[in-house]
């Protein structure tokens, strides 16, 4: 692929150490240790219950880790634990660094105003004041995640489940964050959908030399999305690597049965 | 606790019929609303004999400022001649023994809901607002932990977000009453439903103007000589609405008008919604298109209560 820019890989963007969070006597995430570096693309999978999302809500900064650091190597603080910082700073790098796609669009979008004030939103978050210019943004990105132009001042309900989406990577995308955090960006749409978007996604984040950590159950989106994997039981790291080296030759058993319940055709 | 002692021996109620301990509370609310300019002070709220949304906010605020040298004046959509605004400067009269007033330059204490008076304020005047939803960012963003947490950071970028849907919409900033200020730099506020008319007159005012929300037990305050800014596009600068008619009884051509229906063949007028302004210019001899129309009768300044 001729478009792919060359990354700067050297630069670690989060490191994760020991990270541990538990809800009372039920532990999510049990001593979570990783590295990610910039434009680089972690996956994380693992069955339903075994704390994927917990933890990309602790390392997102929405939820505080019962213990363990999550470093993040921001513009403004260099590489710094996110749970030092104080609130509004950390509000700040999750405003100006980081987008986060939920797996349900209506959890990350504004359903009460049209999809171009969705898209332009982060640009008012940080700080823009000029209409014309994040009107031509937000028309740009409409293009670009291939959602038709007319349909701009629509408001997100009368978009399809996998437009919603479409809309919500915009949104997480046009501030040109260093980091998105994506939940489950596919679940929930139909398998044709989900194969344009995974391709948008896989462009999208190669063009801009982006990092993302995505969260998924279907080892497909991980094959091909994904760098590293990350695979989770039971809270705990089980296994981790590159993707292919982790699909293709599976250490744990609990990988191996992963890997083997994908339905060949 | 130093009520004025030449109350009529058949008093049923406290001085300015709120208690003293309950004035004190409010007071101290008002005073943390003058320091911290556009800030929302929470109060303690109390049960008032108008129901929730008819003023509760404002008369308990002008409640505990009141005192009998006042010189009282309730408006309502900028006439002081309409069912709400008469009931409410006759409750004053009666529990406060204040005297009252129609005209913007006499009056001490002016309690509004829509509009502020076309009189330029002066200096020791208070304008007291009936304010029904003192957050501007609620329409936007539900969660009260939420929109407090953007007040302390002064993360207010959500509140373009309405203007941008304006524009979008409407190819103008369209919002007509309520539009949100920043004060002195540094606080979102709603100026309550005045329309965006009035909002300049905020800027740097002589006045001091309290804001009191009953329902949502809030309290803020814009004091004088305060930068109020409306907040704006660098491409779509604010603008206050304008006029092509002039006022059809009074003529004038500056005043925020309200247009009124006169017939099924759609005939209409435009007239001062500032009722007290418009009589006092037409008793200076101006007089307009529609002079002694049967409306022209209708608000000639009756004997206060």
């Amino acid at each position: 692929m001729s478009m792919i820019t060359p990354i700067e890989r050297d630069e670690q963007l989060l490191v994760v150490e020991g990270l541990d969070k538990s809800f009372g006597p039920i532990g999510a995430c049990r001593d979570v240790s990783f590295e990610l570096r910039r434009g680089e693309i972690l996956g994380i999978v693992g069955e339903s219950g075994s704390g994927k999302t917990t933890l990309l809500r602790c390392i997102s900064g929405q939820l505080e880790p019962t213990g363990g650091q999550v470093l993040f190597n921001s513009r403004r603080h260099g590489m710094h634990d996110i749970f030092a910082l104080s609130e509004q700073d950390r509000r700040r790098i999750a405003r100006e660094e980081w987008g986060y796609v939920h797996q349900n669009p209506r959890d990350g979008l504004r359903m009460r105003v049209s999809g171009g004030a969705n898209v332009a939103e982060p640009l008012m978050m940080n700080g823009r004041r000029h209409y014309g210019e994040m009107r031509e943004q937000s028309l740009n990105w409409f293009e670009r995640v291939e959602l038709d132009l007319g349909r701009i001042d629509n408001k997100p309900r009368t978009f399809s489940g996998g437009m919603q989406q479409r809309l919500q990577i915009a949104r997480n995308l046009i501030h040109n964050p260093s980091l998105v955090f994506m939940d489950e960006p596919t679940g929930g749409l139909d398998v044709s959908v989900q194969a344009r978007l995974l391709d948008l996604m896989r462009v999208l984040v190669r063009e801009m030399g982006l990092a993302a950590i995505i969260v998924t159950h279907d080892i497909g989106v991980a094959r091909l999305l994904a760098d590293r994997l990350l695979v989770m039981k039971s809270g705990f790291v089980v296994e981790q690597g590159l993707t292919d080296q982790v699909l293709d030759d599976p250490q744990h058993g609990y990988t191996q049965l992963l890997v083997s319940s994908v339905l060949q055709i | 606790m130093n009520a004025p002692s030449n109350l009529p021996a058949n008093r049923v109620y406290n001085y300015a019929y709120l208690d003293e301990q309950t004035k004190r509370m409010i007071r101290r609310s008002i005073l943390k609303a003058i320091a911290i300019p556009g800030y929302q002070v929470p109060f303690g709220s109390r049960e008032m004999p108008v129901p929730y949304g008819w003023g509760t906010g404002g008369i308990q605020v002008t409640a505990s400022i009141i005192g009998p040298d006042d010189v009282y004046k309730c408006i309502d959509q900028g006439a002081d001649d309409t069912t709400n605004a008469v009931s409410i400067r006759r409750f004053f009269a009666r529990v406060a023994d204040v005297a009252t007033t129609e005209q913007t330059e006499e009056a001490t204490i002016i309690q509004t809901r829509h509009r502020i008076p076309e009189a330029p304020l002066q200096e020791g005047q208070i304008m007291v607002y009936q304010v029904p939803q003192p957050e501007p960012l609620r329409g936007l963003e539900p969660r009260e932990t939420e929109t407090r947490a953007m007040h302390a950071y002064e993360e207010y970028g959500l509140q373009y977000l309405s203007l941008y849907e304006s524009v979008a919409a409407y190819g103008r900033i369209a919002g007509g009453a309520g539009y949100p200020v920043l004060v002195d730099e540094r606080y979102l506020m709603s100026p309550s439903p005045i329309p965006k008319f009035d909002n300049p007159k905020l800027h740097q005012s002589e006045a001091l103007h309290l804001f009191g929300a009953g329902r949502e037990k809030r309290i803020y305050a814009v004091p004088p000589h305060t930068d109020v800014r409306s907040l704006d596009f660098e491409d779509y600068p604010f603008e206050i609405q304008s006029w092509d008619e002039v006022c059809a009884l009074c003529n004038c051509d500056s005043s925020y008008k309200d247009e009124v229906i006169l017939d099924d063949d759609g005939n209409r007028m435009f007239v001062c919604s500032d009722s007290a302004y418009c009589g006092e210019r037409r008793k200076q001899g101006h007089s307009g298109p529609l002079a002694g129309h049967a409306l022209d009768q209708l608000d000639q300044p009756e004997d206060a209560e």
